[in-house]
């Protein structure tokens, strides 16, 4: 697997289509391990983390599963490739800019990825497009099934599966969805969106999980109480109850705006459409903004000539680091706008 | 969307206040909120919780015993002062040790659970399994009969029974 050649496709997972997938952009879960033998994180010397990285890493290779799986080292990688992995959602942003031995195991198709020596000594996930949080929860449990016969976790009769940070403890699990919600926006009634999830314990991100900011209307939504409910009941309560609930606020606000104020729906969108078609220099918010305005055209039938796929790739390739190394060079942020307004408009061309 | 008071920051915090009948939408950013004595619900950051719970009086401690937040893990040396700094413990044993401290905390963070009751690995043992199947369906049975949904709650009884 070279890391610049994956700078010019999308991640394969994302091209799927799914349930939900006019609101749902993807369903990740992630479960958090660590060796019952090592100390966590903070009292690791770098020859005990290198030993966790040796373990992990040949558990996971040796594991019987249909995909290929690649180690990639990234305490060895230069600062690109990092920032790239952590922009396709292979790593977190604080495996990237950490330091010491540590590195990420991915399955060829990009759907699976375990990062060693994150905050935990194992942190596993799996990606799908739109709402299928059922299929990723089966897949990285059988996964975690096969390697738990391999290494000894950390476990306790009465706290679970042990984590560096209490706020995991138990069962490990982080189940989150990544959502557009423009209409809820564009109606005022985003408010419902967060009590919701207020209501229900959860947590609310941007676009790139803890501390970033909502843009462009994407909203990452995830639990946060991890022990006294089983896996399971955390993953049911996302796909029977809060996503359902929330697509439909969503559908509802859509068919207000439609109905309602048509005229001026269409024109933020068409308007969205010729910016990005036109443009010279694009900055990375606002790229998103009018994307998301986009987006929202071609689920309500405004916009027919441009698949969704081109877009969801579009988040992907408008990315600092995608567009450096695309570019084969670093740029300053001048170039990069520029180089992300030429990706869009070639990518939305009118043929 | 920026802050409607200082226009600098993103705004954060929106409310919808409707007095007579008018809908008045304010945006703020967290600075202004506060001072504008905006208390926001939201979760407590660990840390703030974690200092509070630290310094919340301990039982009388004998005149030899050093102060809590000076006691070490025997294993990896951590101490509460030094976790309440980096929100991270040292090694598995940690809960234990620190269990008294820990447990508040874990019952704030955890919306009132302190028991796991999901997965077990298969290393754990058939005892452990059957035990966490069993604390599982006792905790469904309770919710069952909090509701009132007593068909639910006979059938969970009679897997309790079948188990046993």
């Amino acid at each position: 697997m070279k890391l610049t050649d994956l700078s010019k496709q999308p991640s394969p997972w994302l091209r799927e289509s799914g349930p939900l997938s006019e609101v749902v952009i993807s369903s990740r879960i992630r479960l958090a391990r660590n060796l019952a033998d090592y100390e966590f994180k903070p009292c690791l010397t770098p020859e005990r983390k290198k030993e966790i990285l040796e373990i992990i890493k040949n558990a996971l290779l040796a594991l019987p599963l249909e995909q290929p799986l690649f180690f990639i080292d990234v305490e060895e990688a230069a600062p690109l490739e990092r920032d790239l992995l952590a922009e396709r959602y292979l790593i977190s942003l604080p495996h990237a800019r950490s330091d010491g031995p540590r590195g990420v195991v991915v399955a060829q198709s990009e759907h699976f990825s375990a990062m060693i020596n994150e905050e935990d000594h194992l942190r596993m996930q799996v990606f799908a497009a739109a709402q299928q949080l059922e299929k990723c929860f089966e897949q990285i449990n059988r996964i975690d099934t096969l390697l738990e016969s391999k290494v000894q976790y950390a476990f306790h009769p009465r706290y679970g599966y042990l984590t560096a940070c209490p706020t995991n403890l138990g069962t490990g699990i982080r189940v989150s969805v990544m959502l557009h919600l423009p209409a809820l926006k564009m109606t005022g009634q985003i408010e419902k969106f967060f009590n919701t999830a207020r209501d229900c314990n959860l947590a609310v991100r941007g676009l790139f999980g803890e501390g970033s900011e909502a843009v462009g209307d994407f909203y990452q939504l995830s639990n946060q109480v991890t022990l006294g409910v089983s896996e399971m009941e955390i993953v049911e309560n996302f796909s029977a109850t809060i996503v359902p609930k929330i697509v439909d606020y969503e559908r509802v606000a859509r068919r207000k705006l439609l109905e309602e104020t048509p005229e001026a729906i269409d024109d933020k969108i068409q308007r969205s459409l010729a910016i990005l078609r036109s443009a010279r220099l694009v900055s990375s918010q606002e790229a998103l903004i009018l994307l998301s305005h986009v987006r929202l055209g071609i689920h309500t039938g405004r916009i027919t000539d441009i698949p969704l796929s081109k877009i969801n790739e579009l988040f992907l390739y408008i990315q600092p680091a995608h567009l450096q190394m695309q570019a084969g060079r670093s740029l300053t942020p001048d170039q990069r706008d520029s180089l992300r307004a030429q990706i869009i408009r070639t990518a939305l061309s009118v043929n | 969307m920026l802050c409607q008071n200082c226009k600098k920051q993103t705004a954060t915090i929106h409310l919808t206040e409707i007095s007579n009948g008018h809908r008045i939408e304010t945006h703020l950013c967290q600075d202004c909120a506060q001072n504008q004595g905006l208390t926001i619900q939201t979760q407590i950051p660990l840390n703030e919780l974690l200092s509070t719970l630290l310094s919340a009086p301990q039982e009388p401690a004998g005149p030899a015993q050093p102060p809590q937040e000076q006691k070490a893990c025997p294993r990896c040396g951590m101490t509460l002062q030094r976790f309440s700094k980096e929100m991270l413990l040292g090694c598995p044993d940690d809960y234990e040790v620190f269990e008294k401290n820990l447990l508040p905390l874990i019952l704030r963070t955890q919306n009132g659970h302190s028991e796991h009751c999901g997965k077990v690995p298969a290393a754990a043992g058939p005892d452990r399994k059957k035990q966490m199947r069993l604390t599982n369906l006792r905790r469904k049975l309770n919710e069952a009969v909090r509701r009132e949904q007593y068909e639910t709650a006979a059938r969970l009884r009679d897997e309790i029974r079948k188990l046993q």
